[in-house]
């Protein structure tokens, strides 16, 4: 008997965490502009893919979380490595700091530095700015993940390797990356939506031609909902859904 | 060796440059004074900590500090029955963690939306309530601190139930057994047996929830409005609108400060480290 209601409230605490989102997506075919069903259309989604703003923060967006993600998983990688090799406290305790960080401080420190900066370089915010900021919040993510992957790996494997006569970089390159390899593509995709989620950080490092997705949706949210935002909002949770469920797969196997 | 030193070399440059540098930064601007045209100027003064006692920002420190124990007290009562749920489901357990996962994994921004959307005048609850003929005219359930604590409490939950399930999972059911045989009821054990024993991950699911919390920007800016404002949104406003910087530095180090000192006590107890 316990059990049941406990099942029951589990089942409601649930729904509840899924239910919101859900009536995003049901209300975003919804006919009308208000909250009363009037019949399916497709008509939000149709005026979100013609809206020029959204499509080239959509842009902007993708720019940014791909030269991002792709550094972050190149550079986040081989510092898993490095850490695993041989343990790196220091460091290792600065990606969990940037993990806590609010990134409201996270934001505007960034913000400070840079502003400092362009008294002495004529420069000024844009979208490589953001790409830095996104960089080094992606980089505890993707040490995460590869590490660990790599707590399942045998070191013997790679002593192997170098008893044998290859290079350090030649057993990495042969023997772990290999191993690796499917935690490196579900850190490059936990990356890749990190940073195509971010609005907090990008607001205030980005310039004014680097205005992202989050940022319009922002905006318009905040304007006044617009059954355009609905549109746009569920597209990035069934593709975000997706890619995180891939992500998940890769990391399990 | 060698090998080893070059692959840190990239990550360590780039946390250096773009996390550790500009927090020096910041913990530098708060000892300094508002340049004219925004920016920083000397003197070096702790003007901007003393400002933070004036009673508007303590209310503001106060208010913070309220919503997100809040947050974390109802994460926690929420929270427990549902980790207690998975951690006995069984086979099924990976289904029920990925179903609290999953949602925690899309879009922050699209999950606080989706509230926005549901609480607003012509949203979801009020067209039902207007419908049903509860009431008439909409009444306003956005822009105010419940709204803040139901956005904090949606979208950090995950943080609270994972580390206790992780401790309720580890727990020993030849305990349970014992504490039944000799006599103990059901809720006797809960609270004598299962509670003291689940209390690293209670812990540290709490301080998981709360620092997070306690800085949040976007949810109190989109369901708070303007009258429910946190200490994220006086940072963002001091750096932006307000352009003094010093004092917005000032009280990013309080909030920095707090969260470390909480994640250290917290680091303290071996049982949490490993949870975490």
């Amino acid at each position: 008997m316990r059990s049941r209601w406990l099942a029951v409230y589990s089942g409601a605490l649930l729904a509840f965490l899924h239910a919101p989102l859900l009536v995003l997506i049901v209300f975003s075919f919804n006919a009308s502009r208000f909250t009363v069903w009037e019949g399916f259309s497709l008509r939000w989604y149709g005026a979100a893919v013609n809206d020029p703003q959204l499509s080239e923060s959509l842009v902007n967006s993708l720019i940014i979380a791909g030269v991002s993600s792709v550094l972050a998983t190149l550079i986040g990688t081989l510092a898993a490595y490095a850490i695993w090799r041989r343990a790196a406290p220091v460091f290792s305790g600065s990606l969990y700091l940037s993990l806590i960080t609010p990134e409201i401080v996270s934001g505007v420190s960034l913000l400070a530095l840079f502003q400092w900066f362009f008294r002495f370089a004529h420069l000024k915010l844009g979208m490589y700015t953001v790409v830095i900021a996104h960089v080094a919040f992606s980089l505890a993510y993707v040490a995460i993940v590869i590490s660990a992957r790599l707590k399942s790996y045998d070191r013997s494997l790679e002593e192997a390797a170098l008893d044998l006569g290859a290079t350090e970089w030649r057993a990495f390159r042969k023997v772990t990356l290999p191993f690796l390899a499917p935690a490196v593509a579900a850190a490059f995709l936990l990356a890749l939506v990190v940073s195509f989620d971010d609005y907090v950080i990008t607001s205030l490092v980005a310039g004014v031609d680097s205005e992202t997705l989050p940022m319009v949706i922002y905006a318009m949210a905040r304007r006044g909902v617009s059954p355009v935002v609905n549109a746009v909002s569920s597209l990035i949770l069934i593709a975000f859904g997706g890619i995180i469920l891939i992500s998940q797969r890769l990391q399990r196997q | 060796m060698n090998l080893r030193r070059w692959f840190l070399l990239p990550a360590r440059v780039w946390m250096a440059l773009s996390f550790a540098a500009p927090l020096a930064f910041v913990c530098g601007y708060a000892f300094l004074t508002r340049g004219d045209f925004g920016g920083v100027d000397r003197p070096w003064t702790l003007e901007s900590f003393a400002r933070l006692a004036d009673p508007i920002y303590l209310g503001i420190l106060w208010r913070s500090v309220w919503i997100a124990a809040a947050a974390t007290a109802s994460c926690v009562l929420l929270g427990f029955p549902l980790a207690l749920f998975i951690a006995r489901a069984g086979k099924r357990r990976n289904l029920y963690l990925q179903l609290v996962l999953l949602p925690f994994w899309t879009s922050f921004l699209v999950r606080t939306y989706a509230w926005l959307f549901i609480l607003r005048e012509t949203g979801l609850v009020n067209t039902i309530l207007m419908g049903l003929h509860v009431i008439h005219s909409p009444i306003q359930l956005l822009y105010n601190d419940g709204a803040v604590l139901l956005g904090l409490v949606y979208n950090f939950l995950p943080f609270f139930v994972l580390p206790l399930y992780a401790t309720l999972e580890k727990m020993d059911p030849l305990l349970l057994e014992a504490a039944a045989d000799l006599g103990a009821k059901p809720r006797r054990v809960l609270w004598r047996v299962i509670v003291p024993l689940s209390a690293p991950g209670i812990a540290a699911g709490s301080v998981l929830v709360f620092i997070p919390c306690l800085g949040a920007y976007l949810t109190p800016d989109l369901l708070g409005g303007g009258k429910s404002i946190m200490l994220g949104n006086l940072i963002q406003n001091q750096f932006t609108t307000s352009r003094d910087w010093p004092f917005g530095s000032a009280a990013s180090i309080v909030l920095m400060l707090t969260g470390a000192l909480l994640l250290s006590a917290l680091l303290r107890s071996r049982a949490a480290r490993e949870l975490l």
